[in-house]
């Protein structure tokens, strides 16, 4: 084919139908709700939320998922856009994990060894790492759509952002319901659970990225 | 014309575009053509891929550009999109067809600056091969806009589909266009 006759193609199909940033925004809001609605349909919010919602472990474990959330969302929101800026977004995701380790710190100075185990393990860790990923599942459906639609140089790591991205809304959403409150069972199941997720974006990713 | 100058009007022309104007459209894709035949001509034996294909390199790009258009934020500078999404198809393709697998990722931040190379070469793989690979409505669509020359209307009109129903399997038919690329 001439290239000429190709660019008179391309130039009868000049009207882009719904832009990277706008498909990306949609699947987000999207992705986001139908999660909520999930939680809130199934197991629901945790029964005594108003009364626990201001001790310090349930404020930090709302603050730093809905803060990893963000982060990780605004990573794989520019991931797709050839030529944005991503180190800076990347890096700055260290900042939540350090405020975890700082917690498990904290956590491990306050509590005495022998309540170490029972924190660590908490009461639901099995049922969190299955359904953080299930929650996870509309968000991560949601950013691949949008992803398809956008240019990442790395499939593999597109995909990984991806799963990051949807793995910490999935926490952020689940910890409304989480009854186990010890920075240690975050930093154990929801790393495990945000992990299974990431691992399965960036496996899709290296198959169904390529552009 | 100044490298700046340049990107700016290049960039007013693809702003036209995303809204819909197909002249602009047009004058953008044929301003930017000769910048990428003289990098890929000149990065074909780089990877050592044969200088026959690398018209098809062209296209291939050419066909990234068009599809990958709506990650382009309109209110940020067109150079760095554009120079990105060039050298990743670009190496992509060349990687591909060359027998170097392993070429360092160079630099193209000089594809603003590229020397202009206008003359066309003969493209390896011929329209009617191509166009047997796509399904009707499509092939029909493309022969009619692209080798007649007629517009999506008169396309329509002949074809007694509707101008939407017309748009669609045009974007569909660039769609497996470069698929076909990229399986070859």
């Amino acid at each position: 084919m001439k290239t000429d006759d190709l660019i008179t193609l391309m130039a009868q199909d000049a009207p882009t139908g719904l832009r990277y940033g706008r498909a990306l925004a949609l699947a987000l809001g999207v992705g986001i709700a139908v999660s909520v609605v999930l939680l809130v349909a199934t197991v629901g919010i945790r029964h005594n939320m108003a009364s626990v919602f201001e001790t310090a472990r349930v404020l930090f474990k709302i603050a730093v998922t809905f803060m990893l959330a963000v982060l990780a969302a605004r990573l794989a929101v520019r991931i797709g856009r050839p030529g944005a800026e991503t180190r800076g977004p990347a890096l700055l995701l260290a900042v939540p994990a350090l405020m975890v380790a700082a917690a498990v710190a904290a956590e491990l100075f306050v509590l005495p060894a022998d309540a170490w185990p029972a924190s660590l393990v908490g009461r639901n860790a099995l049922f969190c790492v299955f359904f953080v990923p299930v929650l996870s599942l509309a968000p991560l459906a949601g950013l691949f759509w949008a992803l398809k639609k956008g240019a990442p140089e790395n499939p593999t790591f597109a995909g990984a952002t991806a799963g990051l991205a949807a793995g910490a809304i999935a926490v952020a959403v689940y910890a409304w319901h989480c009854p186990d409150d010890s920075p240690l069972f975050l930093a154990t199941w929801y790393t495990i659970a945000i992990a299974v997720v990431t691992v399965a974006g960036a496996l899709a990713g290296r198959r169904w990225l390529r552009w | 014309m100044t490298q700046s100058a340049r990107e700016e009007e290049w960039a007013n022309w693809l702003r036209l575009a995303i809204k819909g104007d197909a002249q602009a459209y047009s004058r953008f894709l044929f301003a930017v053509t000769p910048y990428l035949r003289a990098m890929a001509r000149r990065r074909c034996s780089l990877y050592g891929a044969p200088l026959s294909e690398a018209e098809d390199v062209v296209q291939e790009v050419l066909l990234a550009i068009h599809l990958k258009r709506g990650t382009w934020d309109p209110a940020r500078p067109l150079g760095p999109w554009l120079t990105t999404l060039v050298r990743n198809k670009l190496i992509d393709s060349l990687r591909r067809r060359g027998r170097q697998k392993n070429v360092p990722i160079d630099d193209v931040s000089d594809f603003l600056e590229a020397a202009d190379e206008t003359n066309e070469a003969a493209d390896r793989i011929d329209t009617e091969t191509m166009l047997a690979r796509l399904k009707e409505p499509q092939r029909d669509i493309v022969r009619s806009i692209s080798i007649e020359g007629e517009g999506i209307r008169e396309t329509a009109a002949r074809l007694k589909m509707t101008e939407v129903a017309v748009r669609v399997a045009l974007h569909r038919a660039l769609k497996s266009l470069a698929a076909l690329y990229r399986s070859e």
